[in-house]
């Protein structure tokens, strides 16, 4: 069968599958809409909330990322994984004691304030659409390569899917889809990864097949790619860091705890029916996602081996001379995969000595050796561009598997992206149907009116989001970093306060949110621009990129966490503490005899 | 519950948090970041060990710690009589 008809069918089925369990679990109260009448079991909401918060950015381009990066990319695998611990023990059990909907209601509720409310809208608001503009623009990525149609329409397509089954669902329907989501996610990446580790380490275990030695050899795959690479003038695999180690550092506690405030996935532990299910709930989901995040290293370092297999045949297996005059295969001999991405964009040749052959190298090497041997061989720069987020969705085809393989990585890129848009549309929607509409312009409206509140901002946000995929800002992974560090600097704080401290109040709560969400955007936007928009940037008022010790705007979530603690304890000693039964509040969310099923009620 | 009865079980479970987040700590941070170079001296299988933590290790001892720590609190949720029925 033609690799095109392969894909329509797996993508279409799987579409199908989706859009069946919504109808089936069709959400007929507030209840069932925001928190799927809290009746979720805890794996099955372990699987949902691993395809809500393993998005295109995970399943596309994490492993292209520390294919680049080498060691240093383990800070996204450490980074995502390791907020799960911080959300399981500090955060998850006691909001779902406290059994309301939403964040911004547990902020509003515990620091009795209405504006305090307000402005964790605001922070959600900011994080949630920050990072579904990177989800849309990913569908329309996904559908274009895969389905022939342009970027547009593809963004049209997913708009129209998320739509149907954030609105018609709500959290019960997106519960179900997830998990079949996950299903198809985690079977598109693993299925590919174990083709591969057999085929170079005859380990079917990619886990063990990236510790294991390359077939027919005494040396194992780590340190022959070692050797490798560094022939060819880039860093060290298993040894090159991200930055500097302080960089690494901060880059990997800000995505934990921007992982731990994130609030699409901080609202799945209110659907699970009691505080000890919340608990085990979050170890579930991190199974889960682990099994995705500990194949990503293998899949990885594999792509990078077969790469360099696919231009120089015999330097992998053979241990043949990179700078061999006839080691790299000639232009017009490419395999098909490489021409397929070339129309793209996102693969570039340029044959620079003209020699009709592919020179892959790092030509900014320091390294005199390498340059030496380069000059020697004639060539004249790098000839080979790969862009990093094509390297999942081109591995199957790198290593030649069958067509139903490339279908299937198709319909498992598309899960993902689509799995978390629409658990942040559900967040976004409750936020401004209950937090906004309800709690401070409406207070009478009725629950038939709340639930259509929420399905209306839910149809904007989707618009929203989609014109922002349509004209993306111009960057990618900056969206992604930047709602992590929102999460990181404004939510994730106060929530923490509110639990673990009994004495602080409103106005540390506020200042601290405000204080630790304007420092991140401030050193965000002065790399970026303001709001993104090009041009805008203000690097000299800074003192010039990565300005403060070294730490690039990715990273800076951690330390607007710490201005926000900082602030709020400060604002919080020379103010009133709260009033006693706010304390007595804070007293019975701690403990968990008494959890009752979740309500929207004030 | 009684005031000293609330008082020590939010001891005992501050006393496992801190237990867990140093663990959680010194596998990433220790192992993964501070420590990687050091410990890529010695080998587990073909994965030099500071490797391993950053990119597998750490992530299998979070999913271990959370589902100890999901037993423990349930332990001392029954210990101080705060369960749910």
């Amino acid at each position: 069968m033609e690799l095109q008809t392969t894909i329509n069918i797996v993508v279409g089925l799987t579409f199908a599958l989706y859009i069946g369990i919504a109808i089936w679990a069709r959400a007929g109260s507030t209840s069932e809409f925001y928190a799927a009448g809290g009746q979720v079991h805890p794996v099955l909401n372990g699987m949902a909330t691993g395809a809500d918060w393993m998005s295109a950015a995970s399943f596309i381009s994490m492993a292209g990322l520390i294919s680049n990066m080498g060691y240093g990319g383990g800070l996204f695998l450490m980074g995502w994984t390791g907020g799960y611990v911080l959300l399981a023990m500090l955060l998850a059990p006691y909001l779902r004691k406290f059994g309301k909907f939403t964040v911004p209601q547990f902020i509003g509720d515990r620091f009795y304030s209405k504006s305090a409310s307000t402005v964790a809208v605001i922070c959600l608001l900011t994080a949630s659409i920050t990072y579904i503009i990177g989800q849309m623009t990913g569908v329309g990525v996904a559908f274009s390569r895969f389905l022939g149609v342009s970027s547009e329409t593809g963004i049209y397509v997913g708009m129209g899917i998320v739509f149907m089954y954030a609105v018609f669902g709500g959290m019960k329907g997106i519960t179900y889809t997830q998990v079949a989501q996950y299903v198809v996610l985690i079977l598109a990446y693993t299925i590919p990864a174990i083709f591969i580790s057999l085929q170079l380490t005859g380990n079917p275990i990619p886990q063990l097949g990236l510790g294991s030695n390359l077939v027919g050899h005494d040396a194992s795959l780590l340190s022959t790619l070692d050797h490798i690479v560094t022939d060819l003038g880039f860093g060290k695999y298993t040894t090159t860091t991200a930055g500097s180690t302080l960089n690494m550092f901060v880059y990997t506690m800000s995505l934990m705890i921007g992982t731990a405030g994130l609030p699409h996935v901080i609202m799945r532990f209110f659907t699970v029916p009691t505080v000890k299910d919340a608990r085990s709930s979050a170890g579930w989901a991190l199974v889960f996602i682990a099994i995705l995040y500990t194949t990503a290293p293998a899949v990885a370092a594999m792509a990078k081996t077969n790469l360099i297999r696919t231009i120089t045949p015999g330097v992998v297996m053979q241990d043949a001379d990179p700078f061999a005059k006839d080691a790299a295969i000639q232009y017009e001999e490419r395999p098909d995969w490489m021409k397929r991405w070339e129309k793209t964009g996102l693969l570039k040749f340029e044959d620079k000595n003209g020699d009709g052959r592919i020179q892959y190298y790092n030509d900014k090497t320091e390294d005199a050796d390498v340059k030496a041997k380069a000059e020697a061989a004639g060539w004249n720069g790098n000839e080979l561009t790969v862009n990093a987020d094509i390297i999942v969705l081109a591995n199957p085809e790198i290593a030649l598997l069958p067509n139903w393989v490339i279908a299937l990585v198709a319909a498992g890129g598309l899960a993902a992206a689509l799995s978390t848009a629409a658990g942040l549309l559900m967040a976004i929607s409750s936020a401004v149907s209950h937090d906004l509409v309800k709690n401070v312009f409406m207070p009478n409206i009725s629950e038939k009116g709340e639930l259509m509140a929420g399905k209306i901002s839910m149809a904007v946000a989707i618009v929203i989001s989609g014109y922002l995929g349509l004209n993306p800002p111009g960057f990618a992974a900056g969206t992604v970093a930047l709602a992590f560090g929102i999460a990181a600097s404004s939510l994730f704080p106060a929530i923490m306060m509110g639990i673990f401290s009994k004495k602080m109040n409103k106005e540390g709560a506020m200042s601290g949110m405000l204080a630790g969400l304007f420092v991140t955007l401030f050193y965000v936007f002065a790399h970026k621009g303001l709001f993104f928009i090009k041009g805008t940037e203000y690097l000299d008022l800074i003192g010039g990129p990565n300005s403060f010790f070294g730490i690039t705007p990715e990273a800076f979530g951690a330390i607007g966490a710490v201005v926000n603690f900082t602030v709020a304890f400060l604002v919080d000693k020379v103010t009133k503490e709260p009033p006693e039964h706010i304390q007595h509040m804070v007293e019975a969310v701690r403990i968990p005899r008494g959890s009752k099923a979740v309500d929207g009620a004030h | 519950m009684e005031d000293s009865n609330s008082q020590g079980y939010w001891k005992a479970t501050l006393a496992l948090l801190t237990r867990i987040l140093i663990i959680w700590f010194a596998v990433s941070f220790g192992a993964g970041i501070l420590f990687a170079d050091a410990l890529n001296g010695i080998h587990l299988g073909g994965y030099p060990l500071g490797f391993w933590f950053a990119q597998q290790g750490s992530i299998y001892i979070f999913v271990a710690l959370i589902f100890y720590y999901a037993k423990k609190m349930g332990d001392i949720d029954r210990q101080f009589d705060v369960h749910e029925d």
